[in-house]
């Protein structure tokens, strides 16, 4: 499994979160066209599924057959052991 | 010269005649028995301007191995315009059609991608700017 750390660390696939938080169940088709259309960002559509096979890798995407298409859902569930991790805490307290 | 007729490979005739004509409103420009298969054209308005389209059978290998790549990427084989896609989206998701993109502002239009039934997707354009 990739760890979260390397899947957050590309602003390509920070995008793709980005654009999986507005609206679940994406497929590849509506992801890159997303990603030009309010990112500016025109990688491959090969790329995009590479990033995309991290991002799953990582937990943090979802990828569900349906019919004859794949819909990409994004999952936030292991975000939280940045948080258990490094709770918040201010300096000097 | 003008673009008369255009193929989308389909998996059954039949069935894509239903959804064509039936579900989204073609109207039927040939259908001429040959064999196991038909020459069925279908198009949209009643104009002899429109260009056809030619709901071919899935015969040639190459056909399905492509038609399901794409599918499965979710790209849409080609592009319906339409004047209002809410009330298109609506129309037809009563009418029990799957769309795999619902209405999405891009900017100067708003596509929507949705199921053929019968192996492509196609998307909806209006036209914003």
């Amino acid at each position: 499994m990739a760890d979260i750390y390397k899947a957050l660390a590309d602003g390509t696939r920070r995008a793709l979160l980005d654009e999986l938080v507005e609206r679940d169940e994406q497929t590849l088709f509506e992801l890159c066209s997303r990603l030009a259309m309010k990112h500016d960002l025109t990688p491959t559509r090969q790329a995009v599924s590479q990033h995309l096979d991290v991002l799953e890798s990582a937990g943090l995407v979802t990828v569900e057959r349906r019919g004859r298409y794949k819909l990409h859902t994004i999952d936030t569930t292991p975000l939280a052991e940045i948080a258990e991790r490094w709770p918040t805490r201010k300096a000097g307290t | 010269m003008k673009l008369q007729t255009i193929s989308i490979f389909v998996d059954d005739q039949q069935q894509a005649l239903d959804f064509y004509a039936g579900t989204l409103g073609f109207e039927v420009t040939a259908d001429v028995p040959l064999g196991e298969h038909r020459w069925l054209t279908v198009r949209l308005g009643d104009s002899d301007a429109a260009t056809e389209v030619s709901l071919e059978p899935k015969g040639h290998p190459a056909v399905a191995p492509f038609t399901d790549a794409l599918a499965a990427d979710g790209i849409p084989w080609c592009v319906l315009g339409v004047d209002d896609i809410d009330a298109e989206h609506q129309r037809l998701t009563a009418l029990g059609v799957t769309f795999t993109q619902p209405p999405t502002d891009v900017g100067p239009v708003i596509v929507a991608v949705l199921d053929d039934t019968c192996g492509n997707l196609l998307q909806l354009a209006q036209r914003t700017g």
